[in-house]
């Protein structure tokens, strides 16, 4: 994959991923960011043009003091979108990614070309509540996370060595600030009431879920289904929240053939 | 020197092996382990203490906000204040504080505070935290990296409303008011002393210099690991060009006073303990909700206290470790006098919260080692600011003339 930079017209400098060709498809990553090797994105790069931008205080990406509530997140996903010149592109969103992707399809239905959401927050279901992210131990993380934890702990952290003090300083701060920007949209409750204008989407849907997620359990993806005018909900087995990551081959086959 | 006993109001009925059982005091402390007909013999008892305190010359007495807090039960510090500014008529009211960032709209606190200070005869010192994120972040579900932007213009609106004299409209990004105009308005003009506690933030620090507000800090683990934070107060002060009168500064201080050194660990210990093993129990998960402190702060060595051993430490500590390593000052009047003065003048601070209630301690207890304060160390330590005598600009001014409603109510003394 090639990096490139890109500037919104509201100035946030966002750093994208960018690989193959044929239609456009963006991959808007969740609240963990986009890891260092991200195997799903080349799988899909082999059929489509994919561009997976990284939010605004993720890595080096800035114009996150800009975004406060949803619509920002929101018009910041089509700002994107505007700055890569893009026509109808496909939406791929990941965990938070896909929250935003969804109210991206509400905002301005005609504007893209097939929506998918896999593992998407936004919704909120009393009797089975989503953990409380902002609570975690760091340690906890990829038991929520990942169908197979240990294999997990060592994509979340990149093989980071924990008793190297300041490595493990500087990924607490990377996550503070990944996470702060988050919470913007996720905090307390990860529902900003993108169910009463989820009736606005046109955009045939795909809701993908790992069967195991712990973290937003696939009870979640049948209110999606439900609530979405047009959609259809696959499950993927041996995998958690963290599904793309877990199982590329079987994640970026079901989008393929969605997709067509 | 300004003295303030300080209550946290702890609930001391806590299980022996609530650690074992529950993994935090604050946030989800499950609210069956609280009994409101015990409760209400110790909210009594708690006012009665800090009405005590006036009775022994203490210049202040204060509280401060908690939410779902097994060691802090005052949901509301304001409701204890008034009732305390109704039975006394000398202490200044200090109330550290309402967490601004948390009201709807935030003109409530400018009200308040005002009838407070009304109420009081010009007494109130007002205090205006961020609030902890167990408060305002877990218990009161504000965005974290949105707390201290809230906080700000909740700040803006409490200042204007009591400096401005016309109805005035306020375009907030968080709060939007037509006619704000508050009524009554503080007797202290242009407001009341404005007191900002923090746990070291460099934005707090600025915040207070910008605005000539007194920084305090209200740490548990006692002087010496208090210093260097206070240090790099200091350091900004002087860096802002601003004087160093030690009235910018206050300091909160767990004491325990008896006859001998020796009396004071037979009389306290158990309930220091209590304090540090129980009270102090709080999920690390709570701690530190990311955004809630800013990239800057974490950067500038914050991360040190998190990876300090002194949390996993408290459950173990030792009445001798406590003593040792100053977290606590306790002993004879002597040995309190000296650390105290040693205190003082290390933190370099004018103002010291004197927290005397620990934990479960009875009230007897309580209440001798106040007097002995009181009556044996406090008058020494009065004059240890010689060159900043003149200096009130962090102490209330009340009404000369003022009604003493408390001459009309039994005695104070003890009633056990």
């Amino acid at each position: 994959m090639t990096e490139k930079w890109i500037e919104t017209k509201r100035g946030a400098n966002v750093r994208v991923l960018d690989a193959g060709s044929g239609a456009p498809l963006v991959f808007l990553h969740g609240a963990g960011g986009l890891f260092a090797d991200n195997p799903f994105l080349d799988l899909l790069a082999k059929r489509y043009r994919v561009l997976a931008p990284e939010w605004p205080g993720y890595g080096d990406s800035t114009g996150d003091e800009q975004l406060d509530d949803m619509l920002d997140f929101t018009l910041h996903g089509w700002d994107v979108v505007s700055a890569l010149g893009l026509t109808r592109p496909h939406l791929v969103g990941h965990s938070m990614g896909g929250m935003i992707a969804a109210e991206m399809a509400c905002l301005a239905p005609n504007d893209l070309g097939k929506l998918v959401l896999v593992g998407a927050a936004g919704l909120w279901i009393p009797e089975q509540p989503i953990a409380d992210l902002f609570a975690l131990l760091p340690f906890e993380f990829a038991q929520l996370l990942f169908h197979d934890p240990i294999a997990g702990a060592t994509m979340l952290t990149g093989g980071l060595d924990f008793t190297n003090l300041q490595a493990v300083a500087d990924f607490y701060i990377g996550n503070a600030k990944r996470m702060g920007v988050a919470g913007k949209i996720l905090y307390p409750i990860p529902n900003r009431g993108v169910a009463r204008r989820l009736y606005r989407v046109t955009a045939e849907t795909l809701v993908l879920w790992g069967s195991s997620d712990q973290l937003i359990p696939p009870v979640y993806a049948e209110k999606w289904k439900r609530l979405l005018p047009n959609a259809r909900a696959v499950q993927i087995d041996n995998a958690g929240h963290m599904l793309p990551y877990e199982r590329p081959d079987a994640f970026a086959a079901e989008v393929s053939t969605f997709l067509g | 020197m300004k003295f303030t006993w300080f209550n946290l109001m702890p609930w001391p009925y806590l299980p022996d092996d609530f650690r074992q059982r529950y993994r935090s005091v604050w946030v989800d402390i499950p609210s069956t382990l609280y009994d409101p007909r015990k409760g209400h013999f110790l909210y009594h008892e708690y006012m009665d203490q800090l009405e005590y305190a006036d009775a022994l010359g203490f210049d202040g007495i204060g509280v401060n906000e908690h939410h779902q807090n097994g060691y802090g039960l005052m949901p509301s510090p304001n409701l204890i204040a008034s009732s305390l500014a109704r039975r006394t008529s000398r202490a200044a009211i200090c109330v550290i504080g309402n967490s601004i960032a948390l009201y709807n709209p935030p003109i409530r606190v400018a009200e308040e505070f005002a009838m407070l200070d009304v109420i009081s005869g010009g007494r109130l010192i007002a205090g205006f935290p961020v609030g902890t994120p167990m408060d305002t972040n877990f218990c009161y579900g504000q965005i974290p990296a949105i707390t201290r932007d809230k906080y700000r213009e909740a700040h803006e609106l409490i200042m204007r409303a009591w400096h401005e004299n016309e109805p005035f409209a306020f375009d907030g990004k968080y709060t939007q008011l037509r006619y704000v105009n508050c009524w009554p308005k503080p007797i202290q003009q242009p407001n009341p002393p404005i007191y900002i506690p923090g746990g070291g933030s460099i934005e707090t620090w600025d915040f207070c210099l910008d605005y000539d507000y007194n920084y305090s800090y209200l740490s548990f683990t006692g002087y010496k690991r208090g210093k260097d934070l206070m240090d790099g107060y200091w350091d900004r002060v002087a860096k802002r060009g601003k004087d160093e009168s030690p009235y910018r500064g206050a300091f909160a201080q767990i004491i325990c006073v008896a006859e001998t050194d020796r009396e004071a660990e037979d009389l306290y210990s158990e309930h220091v303990r209590y304090f540090f093993n129980r009270c102090l129990h709080v999920y690390p998960g709570f701690a530190d909700p990311p955004g809630y402190r800013t990239i800057k702060t974490l950067k500038s060595g914050f991360l040190s206290q998190l990876t300090e051993d002194a949390m996993n430490r408290f459950p173990t500590l030792t009445w001798k470790e406590l003593v040792d390593e100053r977290f606590i000052i306790a002993g004879s009047p002597a040995t309190v006098r000296q650390q105290m003065e040693e205190m003082i003048k290390g933190l370099h601070v004018g103002h010291v919260f004197c927290l005397f209630h620990n934990g479960n301690m009875p009230d007897w207890k309580t209440r001798q080692s106040s007097k002995l304060f009181a009556d044996k160390v406090m008058p020494h330590l009065r004059n240890m600011w010689p060159e900043w005598l003149q200096d009130n600009r962090w102490w209330p001014a009340p009404l000369e003339e003022r009604v003493h409603p408390e001459d009309s109510l039994p005695s104070l003394e003890g009633k056990r």
